[in-house]
Parts: C-alpha cells; structure tokens; sequence
C-alpha cells in the first residue's frame, strides 16, 4: 500500500467505521422489533403455541428439519407444513404420531416421540402459528417448501 | 519459544486436534445416512450426529483460538502469561464440560438430556448449533471470561501491540455476542432474529478480528516483513469486516418475516463482504512476496496462504453466490447453504487454526520447524484435506442447483423427499471425498510422529 495511506488513517477508519455501522445496526434492530406486529402472528402466539415451541425445542426438530429456512436440510421444510397438509392439525398429529419406532428400512426415518395427546395438539398449533407468518414474498416459493 | 507459559497452547492443541477428528468422524456417518437414511436408526439419529458434529466444530475451534492466543499474547506482549496456572485448569473444565455434553447427546434421548439438565428453568436448548444444555451454556461462559481475564491481564501490562488488541477485541466480542444465546423467547421471529447475534455476529464479524490477527502474526513471523506494512493491512482488513459484515447480518432477514428493507440493507452490505475476505489473499501473498528471509517451516507459510485463497472462496464467492435476497429467495435452506458452510468453515476458521498450530506446534517441541520428513506429510494432508473439502463443495453445489430447479423453480415442483432421492449420485461423491478428507487428516496427525532429520534447534 502507498505511504499516503497511513497507519494511523486505517485505524481511524476501523473505530469509526465499527462504532458507526455497530450503531446503525442497534437502529435497525429497535426498529425491526417495533414493527414486528404487523407479521409475526403474534395475536396467535397463546400458551399452548409457546409449549409447543419447547417441545420442538426439546426434541431438538430442528436438526433434521428447516423452518422458515433455517436448521437442517435432512428433512422437509415446516414453516408451511401446515398449509401443505391441507391446513389441518389432526393431519400433522397422525403423521407424527404414526411414525414406526424402528424407522422405514432404507429410508430417512423420524423418531417416535411417544408425545401425549396434549403434547401433539401443542406441537400442531406451533406449526400452525409458525405458517401464519407474513414472510416477504410469502416465502417458500411453493408449498413444496 | 521465548516465553515458558507459551507452552500451555500445546495442550488446548492436542484437544483441538482430537475433537476435530471425533468432528469428522460424525459427518462421514451422516453422510452414510444421506445416502443410506436408516443408518444407525434409532441408536444415532441424524439430528444427534449433527450436533455432535457442529458442536464439536465449533468447541474445537475455540481450543484452538485460546491455544493460539496463550502462545501468541505472551510472546507478543514480552512477558509470561499472567496465570498459567488459570489457563490450565480452565483447559480441564473445558475439556470435561465439553466432553461430558457430547456423551449426553450420544447416551440419552434429547429430551431426557433438557430433562436432567432442568432446562425448562431458563430453556435455550433446541436450536441449531446452540444445542448444548443451559448449564454447558454457563460453563462456557466461565470458561471465556477466565480466559479473557488472563488473556487481558497479559496484554494490558505487558508490550501492546495492534495484532494483540485486535485479537483482545476479537476474543471479548466473541464472548459478549455468545450471551445471545441465552434469549430465548417465546416469539418465534425475535428468537430466530437474536440467534443470528450469535452466529453472523460471530463468523462475519469478531471471528474475523480473530483470524486477520492470528494470520498476521504468523506472517510476521514467517516472512520477517516490517510489522508497520502488516499493521496497515490488519486495519483495513477489520475495517471492511465490520463495515460490510455489522448491517450484513440483514442477508438472514430476508424471509423470517422482518422488515422488507433488509431485503436492500442484507443484499447491499453482504455483497460488501467478500471484501475483507479478499483483501487477505492480497495480504498474505503480498507478504510473502515480499519476505525477508525463507524461513525453515514452509508447512506454516503453505497452511498461511491457503488459508487466505480457501477462506476467499468459501466466504467470499460461495458467501457472495446465495447473497442477493432474489437468489436467496430461490436457495435459502438448501444444500447451497450446506456447500458454503462447509467451504467457509473449513477456509477461514479451521484452516487459520491449523496454521497457527503448524507454526507453533514444532517450536513447542523444540525446534524452528519439523523435518523435512515431517513436512512432507504435513504438506500432502494440507493439499488431501483441502482438495477434498473442494470437492465436497462442489458436490453439494450440484446437489443444491438439482435441489432448487426440481422442488422450487421448475413447473411442476417436487415434493422434498422426491426430490432428495434424486440427489442421490451427489451425495454419494460427497461421501468419497470426505473420506478422502478422513485420510487427509490421518496423515495431518501421522506428520506430528514422522522422524527424520532436524533441523535448527532452539
Ligand atoms: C468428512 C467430511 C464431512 C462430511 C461428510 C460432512 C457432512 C455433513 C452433513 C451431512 C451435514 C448436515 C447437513 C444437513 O443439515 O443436512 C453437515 C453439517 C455441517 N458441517 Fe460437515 N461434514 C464434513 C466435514 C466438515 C468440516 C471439515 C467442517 C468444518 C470445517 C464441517 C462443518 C459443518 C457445518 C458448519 C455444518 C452445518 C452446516 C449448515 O448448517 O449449513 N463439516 N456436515
Ligand atoms: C468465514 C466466514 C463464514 C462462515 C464460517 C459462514 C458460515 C455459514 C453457515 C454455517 C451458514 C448456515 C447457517 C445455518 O445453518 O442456517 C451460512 C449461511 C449463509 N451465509 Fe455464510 N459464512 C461465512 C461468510 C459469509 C459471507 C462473507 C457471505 C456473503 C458474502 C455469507 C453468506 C451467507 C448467506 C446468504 C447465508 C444464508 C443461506 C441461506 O439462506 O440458507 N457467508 N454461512
Ligand atoms: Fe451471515
């Protein structure tokens, strides 16, 4: 690098650069979560949909499965599962539910959960609530997920 | 070696080598189980494998950061380590508490590892790559703000130099943004938008002061180039990473339901990225180019360089390829994101570890660098490793393009599974090439027990 350019400007670009871009981003954070209302589905966001959210976490579904697009790409999307299993939870609990306990030979197989009949309705309303998020262009592109 | 706390690295390396190959040794079961899905069903799961092995990537990962930070501070600062003693203890709680987590997932069900561990008092478990129990979550947290109180104790009263307090600033960020881990709230947008704090934040933010400080003082050190020229280089570079990197964060928040304007900000400021990325490739050859003496370790100025060209094309192009929110649109959650992961990982962060450790490792043992013997098998497992990590890239590409033109642009999509079934001819290259990458690292630990002659001792 030319001597015109010094050390001592490359620093000042660091600290002012990093503090100011830093800034900006804690604006639109604040931002961001002020207008969250308006799509993250929130009216619907009950205790049932929260215990369900500890569930999935609990069984750690996102290590197989993407939601909204992110986690693993083992298994199908389920940000919009609900709409794909034709906006009915008693689907998605009779798919959980019926998954064989040895797997299907030869094919990526879920677990059996043994959930209660509680759980599984707590699981299905947090699908349901995750697919009533307004994403950008309605994403997935297609209900393929 | 000048300083005789420098040797505590020794041990955080020998660590972080043998988590690495626990590391790998997952992803070629989960590669089986991309091409043969009931393998190892229901003993290993796919989600059990897969956090063992990211939560192994990134634990070894941070053995080797504060192994390179203990052997580089007290040299750079000219003095001892402030507490050699902390730094030791703090390896064992570490490597226990680490040790312990990875047994939990592979010896219990998940769920009965949250039930044990009384998740549910502050639950943060379940979500990718921070799966490890809340009380793990703690004990990381003790364990970095040990190290950064050694760490600092060292830097603060001793020489300060740029690379030790860009490396400083580096290692406090990486501990602040990990407290982002702990927020977990019920609202699934703010939970995902605060999870990227950790992990964007992280990679394409502090982990980069970490890495252009580590590489810089290999560089230093290797070439003999005037520490002002490298100082220059060290700003800027940090300086474009966190001006591109900060409001980059915004390319995770284009379809989780925030804000459209981040469809501009993530695009515009992410495209920014490769920047810094590609301004160390500049930096390393330019360096080295202008060496002032050849130095005896030619492994470390290999591992250096490529570090720098493999961390390019990994964060940079694969980064840059997927970035722009109309093609994310198409490739967010596909094995396109997998492909860059992989490239990105491996190229930045493992590779600068690895450099570290190969100029570090034999001065430890006694020596300027390893013998030639040594060498040479260091040097055929940097290019095994390396070559294969390419091709596993490329592979999971294909596999990516195939995956979004079938189940996401063509006419009449196909379902996930369907889809995936056809995938399959990639996934089994795939699975070649990591074993080859397996082999690489045989060879990488085989170069640390070759004999031959030595050279210089010290
Ligand atoms: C032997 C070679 C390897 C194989 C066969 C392998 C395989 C895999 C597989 C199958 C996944 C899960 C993808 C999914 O969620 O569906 C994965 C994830 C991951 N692996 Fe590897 N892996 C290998 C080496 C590595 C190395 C060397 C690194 C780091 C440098 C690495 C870092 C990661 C990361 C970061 C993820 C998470 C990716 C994401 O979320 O996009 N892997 N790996
Ligand atoms: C060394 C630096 C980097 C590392 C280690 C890294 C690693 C990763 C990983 C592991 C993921 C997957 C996260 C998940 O599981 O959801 C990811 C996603 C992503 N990365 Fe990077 N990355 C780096 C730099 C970059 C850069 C410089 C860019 C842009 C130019 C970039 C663009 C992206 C994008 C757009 C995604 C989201 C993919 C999706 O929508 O599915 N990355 N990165
Ligand atoms: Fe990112």
């Amino acid at each position: 690098m030319r001597e015109t350019f010094t050390k001592g400007m490359a620093r000042n670009i660091y600290y002012g650069g990093g503090v100011f871009f830093f800034l900006v981003l804690i604006g639109l954070t604040v931002d961001t979560v002020v207008s969250l209302p308006k799509t993250d589905n929130s009216e619907n966001l009950t205790e049932q949909v929260a215990a369900g959210k500890r569930l999935w976490e609990r069984n750690d579904c996102i290590g197989c499965h993407t939601l909204l697009g992110e986690g693993a790409y083992f298994a199908p999307e389920l940000g919009n599962v609900y709409t794909r299993f034709g906006e009915s939870t008693e689907a998605i609990k009779g798919f959980i539910k019926s998954r064989p306990k040895n797997g299907i030979p030869n094919r990526r197989s879920m677990p059996q959960f043994n959930f209660t009949d509680e759980e599984l309705e707590a699981l299905a309303q947090f699908l349901k609530y995750s697919d009533g998020i307004k994403t950008a262009r309605d994403w997935p592109p297609n209900i393929q997920g | 070696m000048k300083y005789e706390s420098q040797g505590v690295a020794k041990l955080y390396f020998i660590a972080a080598i043998g988590l690495f190959v626990g590391q790998i040794l997952f992803g070629v079961i989960m590669g089986v189980q991309y091409i043969s899905g009931d393998f190892l069903f229901p003993e290993i799961p796919f989600n059990v494998a897969r956090m063992v092995h990211t939560n192994l990537l990134i634990v070894w990962l941070l053995f080797g950061f504060m192994g390179s930070a203990y052997y580089l501070v007290p040299e750079e600062s000219e003095r001892e380590l402030f507490s050699p003693f902390l730094a030791k203890l703090m390896f064992w709680v570490f490597l226990v508490a680490g040790a312990l987590t990875i047994l939990g997932y592979l010896l219990v069900p998940y769920a009965t590892l949250a039930e044990i561990t009384m998740n549910d008092l502050l639950p943060t478990m379940g979500r990718e790559f921070l799966e490890q129990p809340t009380i793990t979550k703690i004990g990381i947290v003790i364990v970095a703000l040990s190290f950064l109180f050694n760490i600092g104790m060292t830097i603060l009263t001793g020489r300060k130099t740029v690379i030790t307090l860009v490396l400083l600033t580096g290692l406090a960020g990486l501990a602040v943004f990990f407290l982002f881990s702990f927020y977990n709230p019920d609202n699934l947008i703010l939970d995902k938008y605060f999870w990227w704090f950790v992990v964007h934040l992280w990679v394409e933010g502090v982990w980069e002061l970490i890495m252009a400080s580590l590489l810089a003082y290999v560089l230093i050190k290797v070439t003999g180039v005037d520490r002002e020229v490298i100082e220059k280089w060290l700003y800027i570079i940090i300086a474009m990473a966190l001006i591109s990197g900060l409001v980059g964060t915004g390319h995770h928040f284009f379809w989780i339901g925030t804000p459209d304007y981040w469809q501009w900000l993530g695009s515009i400021f992410s495209a920014l990225e490769p920047i810094p990325f590609f301004m160390m490739t500049l930096f390393a050859f330019n360096v080295v180019n202008k060496r002032r003496r050849d130095h005896p370790n030619k492994a470390a100025v290999l591992w250096a360089l490529g570090t720098a060209v493999m961390a390019f094309l990994g964060a940079g192009v694969w980064g840059f390829l997927h970035t722009l929110a109309p093609v994310n649109y198409y490739t967010h959650g596909t094995q396109i994101t997998a492909a860059h992961g992989h490239m990105a990982f491996y190229g930045a962060y493992v590779m600068v570890v690895l450099t570290m450790i190969s100029y570090s490792m034999p001065i430890m043992r006694g020596h300027k660098a390893s013998n030639e013997r040594a060498q040479v098998f260091e040097m055929w497992s940097f290019w095994l490793m390396t070559v294969s990590m390419v091709f596993i890239t490329l592979f999971l590409t294909g596999a990516g393009i195939l995956q979004v033109y079938l189940q996401r642009y063509s006419e009449a999509p196909l379902g996930f599974m369907v889809t995936q079934d056809k995938l399959a001819i990639f996934y089994i290259m795939r699975e070649v090439a990591g074993l080859v990458f397996l082999a690489g690292l045989i060879v990488y630990i085989l170069s640390f027990f070759v004999k031959g002659k030595e050279v210089e001792v010290i």
